[in-house]
Formats: structure tokens, C-alpha cells, sequence
């Protein structure tokens, strides 16, 4: 086991497949000679070259119309959107183009390429650059969606989603960027598709994604410790494919299910859970489904109000005690 | 043989000097032309009878702009193009059986009435897709022509597209990423005048909205009479034989001319006769086969060509009209690499 940032695992994720398939490209903006905003690319230039690591300008729909036209014709590129939120800017090419070619042409072309971001708040950059939009890929058909909450996973569900042949949104959340965790030496991939059960209990299950599984878990621990509550939290880890399975066994033996859920409230990802888990658990439930997300409402900058809004572990604790009591 | 046909250099008036066009050659452009031609008409008369559905738009007038390309490029290139896009998906190779068939929703269609009119697409004869997002394409198209330069083989890629989309934001992205990564691609921009009901030139700064722009790119500004094939063939054979050496793209304004309006549902009454009468007469079809008559090509070889031509669309609309529905199974695959539609476990 190595010890990587979030970030660092980025790097290690795209250059493990560019080692072994000629065919991963990847372009951005700032992504080759500066290494990233973020600096999640560094180094990539030096050995890859600049054939295969290119700096584009900032022309969001020129990074994804060219990623989706060299996965139809034999490249598996890997393109980043510096913040999600400038997927506003060319999202016609991801949800009209990406997203429905294969389906129209009836199964003609296929898109194997990955559309990296940075995702999410509590970096304090305000409305534009803060948004969780895992919730709008994931209305979307055609296009699978992942969201990594640790290095390892970074390392290892980046490989797995550059090996796909299907459009992966690939959403890293910023303001995990600089957390170390332990990542396995040597080639890591990891399946999609796959929920990751990362705290075991017995009287409720929390899902939660990204950003929000360290909260969940920081909320477990009171829980345990404060007030003698044993809560299991899943780390759902790619909504596109959805693993209902791990999420439905876990419900079925806790009796209660809440969602942490950092995307604003309105049709977040843990809705579309909760109806499943009410469609098909119903009977094995022993209280309502609560969804604890952000509010309905942009992100304001300001420390105490951006904390405010986002999902905190009191406010997790808080839920899932008024639904235990 | 050479010959020359010196009219106006204005390219919405006539053609300029023509270089020598081998014989051969010519009569594969007519008979392109002629194919676009009955294919678009047929396609009109279905819908009248009410065989296609959804919407159509044709294009009827602008016939010579396709066969140009399609008799130009090498069987490898790759095009992508609009909603507009039968003739250039048949120019590539695909029959017409199958375009027919897309368009009325048929087991025999191209994409089993998945996608129907506006995306006609054949991968394996080089047709890319058709996009009906006013843009889209361009930046898609500069990405094959990218993974081409990248994987050395030497393909082009020839994106076409309307005046109309010379004033998206994709436009301007596509035609500067393509320069700067100097991308073995032509973007055609085929000039009908009119955006959907709109005149271009009232909703444009600069009187040709694709040439005048050129150099903003570093680009040579390239207007031609779209309704003159041999012109274009020309023209598509100078910027295939410099992206693929490596010269980087190029944009050609080609100037033509939409004998109907923009879909079914138009028609085109905004148009003045006069501009109508003016560019009927300047019909790609009937004034290309004066050309060849002129240039010694017996009439013979020309109706056979249109015999031939009118005996195959109406085979081909018999076997779309005989082809069943899709099976209703297949609108429940294919989002997937792996053909299902799965989202979850």
C-alpha cells in the first residue's frame, strides 16, 4: 500500500492506462504544461509526451466534440472539464451527442471515453464553481456516472472507466483533493457499478457519495459513540450503474435507509434510491426514508454560509436519531 | 481534352475556369447528382403520401455540393453531417433501399427506425452521422480528424454544414481547435441563403458568413458555386490533397440554393420569385447535363444513367414499402457497449 492524495491518485489512474493502451489520450485546459488547476496531471506531459497530453483552449464544446469524435474512430481520450459546472457550456455535445449516438444509430458507433471534473463545494468558490452535478448526468441515458469518495478508489475506478467502452462522467469531488488514503501498489482497477459497504451496523443504512462518505462516517462514529446507534454506511460510488443490490440487502437487515446527498435536493440521486427502496422494500422498512442533501438553493461563498447548506455530520446525526427515537 | 466554361466570378452567378475533368469522372458527378436528385423527390412524395413521418429536409438544388465531395474523397474519409444529410449519407456508398426504409420507419432502414431522417449514420462506409443540433458536429468531426492525424492514416474528414451555423458558438470553437492542432479536416459550409425562414445575410455581420470569417483563422477564404459540380469536385479535391498532406483544414463557402423550404412543414413563401426563378434556372442538374452534352458526351449515355437511376429508386421504394415495422424488441437495447439498456443490478 502507498499513501496518495486524492489528487495524486488522479495522475496515477490516467498514467497506469496510458502505459498499457496506446490508444488513452488525454486533453484539457492547463492539463499539460501547468499539470492541472488542480494539480491532478502533473508529470503526465514528461512521459507521455505531447501527442497524447494536450493543452486545448477554453473551448468546452471543441474538448468534447473531439473526445467524442476520436472515441468513434479508435481513441479512448480522456477529457477534463476544469470545473463541472462548465458543463452548462457544451452540455449538448454530452447529453444530445455522447449520450444517444449509440442508441440512434442503432448500435453502430461506441464512445469509449471518459469526461473528468472537478465537482462539488466547500472550497468556497461560490455558485458557478461549487455545483454537484452528479445528478444531472445520471437523468441522462447513455451516459454512466461515477463518483469516487478516496484515493484508492480515484486510482482504481479511473482505470476501470477508461478501459469501458461506454461515456463515463467521471466526477472527482475538490475538496477531497488534498486527503491522503491508502491505494494498492501495482495495477488497481476497480469495478463500476459496485457499492462499497465501508462501515458495518445494524439499525440503519446510510448511502452517501463522494464528499458526503467521510461526513456519513464522521456521523456514524457519534452515533455509535453519543447516543448507542449502529449505523452502516455504503459508499454507492457510481450512480450509472446503480449497485441496488448492495444497497437493498443492507436495508432489508437495518429496517431504515437515509441518503446523504451533496447535490441540491430536488431530484438528487437519492431520490431515485428512496423510490426504489420503497417499491421493493416497503414491507421490511421500519420507518420513512429521509433524504438529508443540500437545500434546494445555490451555493453561497462564504464559510459559515456554504457550510450551512452542505450536508454536515451533525445534521446527519441529527436525521438519523429523530429516525431512530 | 481540355476545355474551359468562363462565366461570371461571382460564384452566385456562374463558375469560373474549370481545370480538365477526366470524362469518367464527369458522368459519375451526373449520375451522383442525378441519384441525390430522385432520392430527395422520392423522399418528398412519401411524405405526401404520407409514408414519412416525424419531419424531413431535403436537399433538392443543393445536390452538387454532395456528389462533388462524395465522388472526391477516398473511400476511408470519414463525413459528418446535418439533419439535412440524406444525399451526403448516400454519396458514401449506402443504398437507397435503406435511406427509404429510415425514413418510414422500417426494419430495412439504415438504423432500423432508430433514428430516422435527421441521423442518418453508416460507420462502415465512413458516414459518421448525421447531426441535427445546429454545431454539434463541427468540434465531433475535428476529434475523427484528430484520431486520424494521431493514428497516421492518412483519412480526412469532411464536415458539412448551413449558413445557419456559422453564427453558433461551435463553430468558432471547432474552426480554431481544428487550425491550431492543424487537423487533416474541411469544414463545408453550403450557403443556401437561408438559415431556416430567416435570410442569412439579416442576421449576419459579414455578407459571406463562412469565407469572410476565414482568415479570422488563418485560413484562405474559399467561396464556389456550390451549384456547379465541377467546381466543387475541384474544390473538395484541393483541400482533401492538402489536409492529408498534412496542410491542416480548410473552409469552403459553397453558394447554392434549396429548391423547397426548410422542412416539410415550410414552404418557403418568404422566398422573392425572382431569387427563386433565378437560381431554378441555375439547377445543378439540367445545367451540368447541357455542360456534358456541350462537351461531346452522347445523350445516349445520359438517359441511360436516368433510366437506370428511375428504375432503382422505384425498386428501392418498393422494398422499403414491403419491409416490416422493427421489431418493438429493439427499442429496448443498444444504449450499451454490451447492447442492453441496463442501469442497474
Amino acid at each position: 500500500m502507498a499513501q496518495l492524495t486524492y489528487r495524486e491518485a488522479v495522475g496515477e489512474g490516467i498514467a497506469q492506462e496510458m502505459r498499457r493502451d496506446s490508444n488513452v489520450v488525454f486533453l484539457g485546459e492547463d492539463v499539460a504544461a501547468a499539470g492541472g488547476v488542480f494539480k491532478t496531471t502533473v508529470g503526465l506531459l514528461e512521459e507521455f509526451g505531447p501527442d497524447r497530453i494536450r493543452d486545448t483552449p477554453i473551448s468546452e464544446q471543441a474538448i468534447i466534440g473531439a473526445a467524442m469524435g476520436a472515441s468513434m474512430t479508435g481513441l479512448r481520450p480522456i477529457a477534463e472539464i476544469m470545473f463541472s459546472d462548465f458543463f452548462a457550456v457544451c452540455w449538448d455535445l454530452v447529453a444530445n451527442q455522447i449520450a444517444k449516438t449509440r442508441y440512434m444509430t442503432d448500435g453502430q458507433c461506441s464512445f469509449p471515453l471518459v469526461l473528468r471534473s472537478a465537482n462539488g463545494g466547500g472550497s468556497r468558490f461560490g455558485a458557478q464553481h461549487s455545483q454537484s452535478i452528479e445528478n444531472w448526468a445520471m437523468a441522462v441515458p447513455g451516459l454512466k456516472v461515477v463518483a469516487p469518495s478516496n484515493a484508492a478508489d480515484v486510482k482504481g475506478l479511473l482505470a476501470a472507466s477508461i478501459r469501458d467502452p461506454d461515456p463515463v462522467m467521471f466526477f472527482e469531488q475538490k475538496s477531497l483533493y488534498a486527503i491522503k488514503g491508502e491505494v494498492p501498489e501495482g495495477e488497481h482497477v476497480e469495478p463500476l457499478g459496485v457499492a462499497n459497504i465501508v462501515r458495518s451496523g445494524t439499525d440503519v443504512t446510510i448511502g452517501a457519495l463522494a464528499a458526503m462518505v467521510p461526513r456519513a462516517l464522521k456521523a456514524a462514529e457519534a452515533l455509535q459513540n453519543e447516543h448507542g446507534v449502529s449505523a452502516e454506511v455504503v459508499d454507492v460510488r457510481c450512480l450509472v450503474p446503480l449497485d441496488t443490490q448492495t444497497i437493498l440487502e443492507s436495508v432489508a437487515r437495518t429496517g431504515r435507509f437515509v441518503t446523504v446527498e451533496e447535490n441540491p435536493r430536488l431530484c438528487g440521486w437519492g431520490a431515485e434510491l428512496a423510490s426504489i427502496v420503497a417499491e421493493e422494500l416497503f414491507w421490511d422498512l421500519d420507518g420513512p426514508i429521509v433524504r438529508v442533501t443540500t437545500p434546494h438553493i445555490p451555493l453561497p461563498s462564504a464559510d459559515e454560509l456554504e457550510d450551512a447548506l452542505m450536508p454536515s455530520p451533525e445534521r446527519i446525526v441529527e436525521s438519523v436519531k429523530h429516525l431512530v427515537d | 481534352m481540355e476545355e474551359t466554361v468562363t462565366t461570371s466570378t461571382d460564384p452566385s452567378e456562374g463558375s469560373g475556369d474549370i481545370r480538365y475533368i477526366d470524362t469518367e469522372i464527369r458522368l459519375k458527378l451526373y449520375r451522383t447528382m442525378y441519384e441525390c436528385r430522385v432520392l430527395e423527390q422520392r423522399a418528398y412524395d412519401l411524405f405526401m403520401q404520407n409514408l414519412v413521418k416525424g419531419t424531413s429536409h431535403l436537399a433538392l438544388g443543393q445536390e452538387a455540393i454532395a456528389a462533388g465531395f462524395g465522388v472526391a474523397m477516398r473511400q476511408d474519409d470519414y463525413t459528418f453531417c446535418t439533419y439535412r444529410g440524406h444525399t451526403h449519407t448516400y454519396v458514401r456508398g449506402v443504398s437507397m433501399e435503406s435511406i427509404l426504409g429510415e425514413l418510414m420507419g422500417r426494419e430495412c432502414g439504415l438504423l432500423r427506425g432508430k433514428g430516422g431522417s435527421m441521423h442518418l449514420t453508416s460507420v462502415e462506409h465512413g458516414a459518421m452521422g448525421s447531426y441535427a443540433i445546429i454545431g454539434a458536429h463541427l468540434p465531433v468531426a475535428a476529434g475523427a480528424a484528430w484520431s486520424a492525424q494521431y493514428r497516421g492514416t492518412g483519412q480526412v474528414t469532411v464536415c458539412f454544414f448551413g449558413d445557419g451555423t456559422t453564427n453558433i458558438g461551435a463553430f468558432h470553437e471547432a474552426l480554431n481547435f481544428a487550425v491550431i492542432w492543424k487537423l487533416p479536416v474541411v469544414f463545408v459550409c453550403e450557403n443556401n441563403l437561408y438559415m431556416e425562414y430567416t435570410a442569412i445575410k439579416d442576421v449576419t455581420a459579414v455578407e459571406n458568413p463562412a469565407a469572410d470569417r476565414a482568415e479570422a483563422y488563418g485560413l484562405e477564404p474559399i467561396l464556389i458555386d456550390g451549384n456547379d459540380v465541377d467546381v466543387v469536385y475541384e474544390a473538395a479535391g484541393v483541400a482533401l490533397d492538402k489536409a492529408r498532406k498534412g496542410g491542416g483544414p480548410s473552409l469552403i463557402e459553397a453558394k447554392t440554393y434549396r429548391h423547397g423550404g426548410h422542412s416539410r412543414a415550410d414552404p418557403g413563401k418568404y422566398r422573392p420569385d425572382e431569387e427563386l426563378q433565378g437560381w431554378l434556372a441555375r439547377d445543378p442538374i439540367p445545367t451540368y447535363r447541357e455542360r456534358l452534352i456541350s462537351l461531346g458526351i452522347e445523350d445516349e449515355s445520359l438517359e441511360a444513367i436516368e433510366s437506370e437511376t428511375d428504375a432503382a429508386i422505384d425498386a428501392a421504394t418498393e422494398v422499403a414499402r414491403n419491409s416490416p415495422p422493427p421489431p418493438v424488441d429493439i427499442a429496448h437495447i443498444d444504449v450499451w457497449a454490451d447492447g442492453s439498456a441496463s442501469w442497474r443490478n
